[in-house]
């Protein structure tokens, strides 16, 4: 085979023919932009370019700002209420915040309680984790990876943002209705939901603005990934994050229009007087219902876990795509099982449309529906191990690189496969006659999505930012972070297995303590999980000034020059073929062509230490080993 | 246009691949793959309806047969109606594939027509129905009947906005990139044959049944 | 010399129709175009007179079992969605990325169709 010549390009090793083709469109195009900057150019107002971008980055930004402001509000909700659980009916000073309806005296009200529970879980589920996850990373990451200019369709992204932001403000909107905010639970099931107060509306209708923004970001990520591709990626070259993000794309696509059907259904209940969710016969605080009955609870259920449970597979695999990626490239070898990863994933998504009434054993179902749902809910476990041990296997024979990202993409590990295997007694019908709605439901799915997704998300902040600002969060500061947060999340979680065992149910104000067969066990373990509790947010501080500093150091322009585009050595396209931030405008100064599979380290017989997905075959590679073309002609020139 | 080759320098307006030509392997241009996953959702959206249709009426112990009270005269007209505007959208886009853009918008315009005809008669329908004391709260199925031709209403009235953006100022189009205008009706054009499919359903189901 | 970046994708072909409502026409002559347009004019005459028929039916069946009448209007409204979906949306002659959405998405609308309603056969106790 002759070998073609190649030629340095920026940031990229290319074929001599095709650089030449490149080039001599690029300066086709540089001659029409001088021209038509002599006419007044073009530069975009700050409104455009900041507010109302239409860049995936910007908005991946946008996106990963608001998210993490709406976490670390969803925390500080949770907070107030684990103060409440771990030392009942006690006054606080900051529970003065709350206002004198919800907290008379600093003394937090059942309502109260109840307010914050909903909204805890709303505001994380769909303000937080969701748009941080699919939001930023995927914005941020997905064209880069696939090497694509920007998303299909840029526009519909700025939508899809501001539709966003201000269902987000409703849903904060929401706490100042007449008789609080919505306190019905994350779930709104109804009848109570339909005759909550006020604040129950406003959040069904920022739940509408939310499923809009979703819906119209999954058919831009769709069309993206399958128009988009460089030329020579193909499906199976994919970054494992491509992948993850594909499949969790289709889930928000065909699963949330139901749960926005639904929405619409209970507000026409709630302001229309209709009966869809109301049965006959309802008495309120001793005055019968005058509205017409004949409907049904479980309608509401039905087409919320319709949504529900593929929401929850929304919220592990971008985490998952994070952790793949960050595990291969700390050990310096290709993920093990990638294409069983790959088809686990699609299966994955697949079945989980039809697992949903394992959230719905204890509703009056008959056996027969409830084996189905049982034998659905057993066979999509199987999926989510063959991930799982994939990514354990990875970890065999690997140059392991501790630094912080490595550090969160490692315990994600064990703390997913803790939140995954109590989910198996959940899905088997009888066992969870006894742990339906006790606190082992939330020890085990905050186990998933607490050390588990928000680990994840740490991990990938702390291995993308020098891809978005050109400087590296500081790693010691980021292992104090880590310490601290994987002590106190496992504390905070880890007695709810025994609460529930023992029979606390959730949604308590008081945390068990009024029943006699859970008083002793709640006494004990419940002050230990709330000072766990303030030490996680204590944790949070380091990160947030470590964030903040380099951020705004970067903002201010003091890039890490050291750094340069490549710091940790990586094989995918964000990495290898464009620069730290990468440009503004198009990402690459060349669309990359890609020649290889993701995760080319160590490979063997080839003297490079990794390389890049977008590096042309030759025999055999350029030498300077590992170091990214440009660094090792650098090196040579000096 | 060799996307590949194409380097993204300082325009203002970025140049996405694939948006008006079609992609070699796929076969498809980007609008054409996103309307057709948007109107998947929209199966499960108006899916979800009928399901709770289906799960309030077998659970009822009485349900109203919508023909008893329904003015059906007017809903077959209706049917008519939106029927004839799905063929006068596609003989649109067939028009201005041939290059004829004001033919193209005649039938645009039909179309539009069409389906103002088809709000007004759901206008007296509704107003009909208030006169005579049925509301959405009276019982489940004017609830179900209301919120499904509401949400199929809304979706019309959607269209009809997105129609005449593409005889007003979306017309502009026609002069630079006459393709790309094409595309924009033929997409538009499959969301107006969707929202037609689901009156197809609606109407046996709602007024017949 | 073979162009390793040349990999095609498995399974993904193009398709070159040069029949009836093929959507991506850049190459149709204006004959083909116009012989759509005639196709389209048979199609709605088609729905219309389906159209009619299913309000026939429903006065011809009054007198038959509720369960006829809705299997049959359903099977009339199929037969025009199908004839609006194979030749208004000329899903006849799509892409098989489009297909394999709408097969998915088919998939998923029957799970939400059946599976609520099935607890009406299998309630608790039975």
């Amino acid at each position: 085979m002759a070998l073609r010549r190649q030629i340095r390009v920026g940031s990229q090793w290319m074929y001599a023919d095709e650089a030449h083709k490149a080039l001599r469109e690029a300066l086709r195009v540089m001659e029409d932009e001088k021209a038509a900057e002599a006419h007044g150019g073009h530069h975009l107002p700050w409104i455009r370019r900041y507010v109302f971008s239409t860049d995936h980055k910007w908005i991946g930004i946008q996106y990963g700002f608001t998210a993490l402001l709406f976490l670390l509000l969803g925390f500080c909700l949770m907070i107030l209420m684990r103060l409440q659980l771990g030392w009942p009916g006690q006054a606080f000073g900051v529970m003065k915040l709350l206002g004198e309806t919800r907290a008379p005296g600093g003394i937090l009200l059942p309502e109260a309680y109840n307010q914050l529970g909903a909204m805890h879980g709303t505001i994380m589920i769909f303000l937080g984790i969701v748009p941080l996850a699919v939001g930023a990373f995927g914005n941020y990451l997905v064209p880069l990876q696939i090497g694509a200019p920007d998303m299909a369709f840029p526009k519909l992204n700025m939508a899809s943002y501001w539709c966003y932001f201000p269902g987000g403000l409703i849903m904060l909107a929401s706490f100042l209705a007449p008789g609080g905010t919505a306190q019905s639970g994350w779930t709104s099931y109804p009848p109570l939901s339909v005759i909550a107060s006020q604040g129950q509306t406003w959040w069904l209708i920022g739940m509408v603005f939310l499923i809009t923004s979703s819906l119209l970001g999954s058919v831009n990520f769709i069309v993206t990934i399958i128009q988009l591709r460089a030329k020579g990626l193909t499906y199976m070259r994919f970054p494992f994050f491509v992948h993850a993000q594909f499949v969790t794309s289709f889930l928000l696509l065909l699963a949330f229009p139901p749960l926005e059907a639904a929405a619409v259904l209970q507000l026409m209940d709630r302001v229309a007087g209709t009966s869809f969710f109301l049965p006959s016969g309802l008495v309120v605080s001793g005055q019968a219902l005058t509205n017409a009955g004949g409907g049904n609870p479980l309608l509401w259920q039905h087409l919320f876990w319709f949504l529900a449970h593929p929401e929850v597979y929304v919220l592990i695999l971008p985490a998952m795509g994070i952790v793949a990626e960050i595990i291969a490239n700390n050990t310096r070898k290709p993920l093990w099982g990638y294409k069983s990863m790959v088809f686990a994933t699609v299966f994955l998504g697949f079945m989980s449309f039809v697992v949903w009434a394992h959230h719905m054993f204890l509703t009056g179902m008959g056996t027969t529906i409830s084996a189905f749902f049982q034998t659905t809910t057993m066979i999509i476990s199987i999926p989510s191990v063959i991930i799982l041990s994939s990514l354990f296997l990875s970890l065999w024979g690997g140059s392991i690189r501790f630094n912080t990202p490595m550090m969160f993409a490692l315990a994600f590990l064990p703390m997913f496969g803790i939140g995954g295997l109590t989910g198996l007694p959940l899905g088997l019908a009888a066992a969870d006659i006894h742990l339906h709605d006790t606190y082992y439901v939330i020890g085990h799915f905050h186990y998933v999505v607490a050390p588990g997704t928000i680990f994840a998300m740490f991990a990938g902040i702390y291995y993308w930012f020098p891809k978005a600002t050109g400087r590296k969060l500081n790693d010691f500061w980021g292992k104090v972070h880590f310490w601290v947060s994987f002590v106190c999340i496992n504390g905070i979680f880890f007695p709810m297995f025994a609460q529930g065992l023992a029979g606390v149910s959730r949604r308590l104000y008081d945390g068990g303590m009024q029943y006699a067969h859970a008083k002793q066990i709640a006494s004990q373990t419940n002050p230990f999980m709330s000072i766990c509790a303030i030490g996680l947010l204590a944790a949070q501080v380091p990160f947030i000034c470590n964030f903040f500093y380099n951020a705004i150091a970067a903002a201010l322009g003091h890039r890490d020059e050291g750094l340069g585009s490549n710091p940790w050595q990586a094989t995918t396209l964000e990495w290898a073929a464009t620069t730290s931030p990468p440009l503004a405008h198009g990402n690459f100064e060349v669309l990359p062509v890609v020649y290889r599979g993701p995760y080319e380290y160590s490979v063997p017989g080839e003297t490079a230490e990794f390389i890049p997905q977008n590096m042309p075959l030759t025999e055999p590679a350029p030498r300077g080993g590992g170091l990214l073309p440009a660094t090792a002609v650098a090196m040579r020139e000096n | 246009m060799d996307a590949h080759a194409h380097a993204s320098v300082g325009h203002a307006e970025l140049e996405i691949p694939y948006n008006v030509h079609p992609r070699p392997d796929t076969g498809l241009y980007n609008g054409k793959l996103g309307i057709w996953l948007f109107l998947a959702s929209e199966v499960m959206l108006f899916g979800a309806l009928f399901s709770s249709l289906i799960l309030l009426r077998t659970g009822a112990e009485a349900w109203p047969r919508g023909y008893e009270f329904l003015n059906v005269k007017l809903a077959t007209f209706n049917t008519f109606v939106l029927i004839l505007s799905s063929v006068t959208v596609v003989m649109a886009w067939s028009h201005l594939r041939l290059g004829d853009l004001k033919k193209g918008r005649i039938y645009i315009s039909a179309t539009v027509l069409c389906a103002l005809i088809f709000l007004t008669a759901k206008g007296f329908e509704y107003s009909h129905e208030f006169q005579e004391g049925r509301f959405p709260k009276t019982n489940n199925f004017l609830a179900i009947y209301f919120t499904m031709t509401g949400l199929h209403g809304l979706h019309i009235l959607g269209g009809v906005i997105v129609f005449l953006y593409f005889l007003g100022p979306g017309a502009k189009m026609w002069a630079k990139e006459p393709e790309r205008y094409t595309n924009r009706i033929e997409i538009a054009g499959l969301y107006w044959h969707f929202v037609d499919l689901v009156w197809i359903f609606l109407f046996p189901i709602l007024y017949l049944m | 010399m073979s162009d390793p970046a040349a990999a095609v994708e498995p399974g993904v072909d193009v398709h070159v129709h040069a029949g009836i409502g093929d959507p991506n026409a850049h190459h149709h002559s204006p004959e083909q175009i116009r012989r759509e347009m005639k196709v389209y004019l048979a199609v709605f005459a088609g729905l219309a007179v389906l159209t009619a028929v299913t309000v026939g039916a429903f006065f011809a069946l009054k007198t038959f079992p509720v369960r006829i009448a809705i299997m049959v209007a359903l099977i009339i409204a199929s037969i025009k969605g199908f004839l609006v979906a194979a030749f208004f949306m000329h899903l006849l002659s799509e892409k098989k990325v489009i297909y394999g959405v709408l097969i998915l998405t088919v998939i998923f609308f029957i799970f939400l169709m059946t599976l609520p309603v099935s607890h009406h056969a299998n309630p608790f106790g039975s």
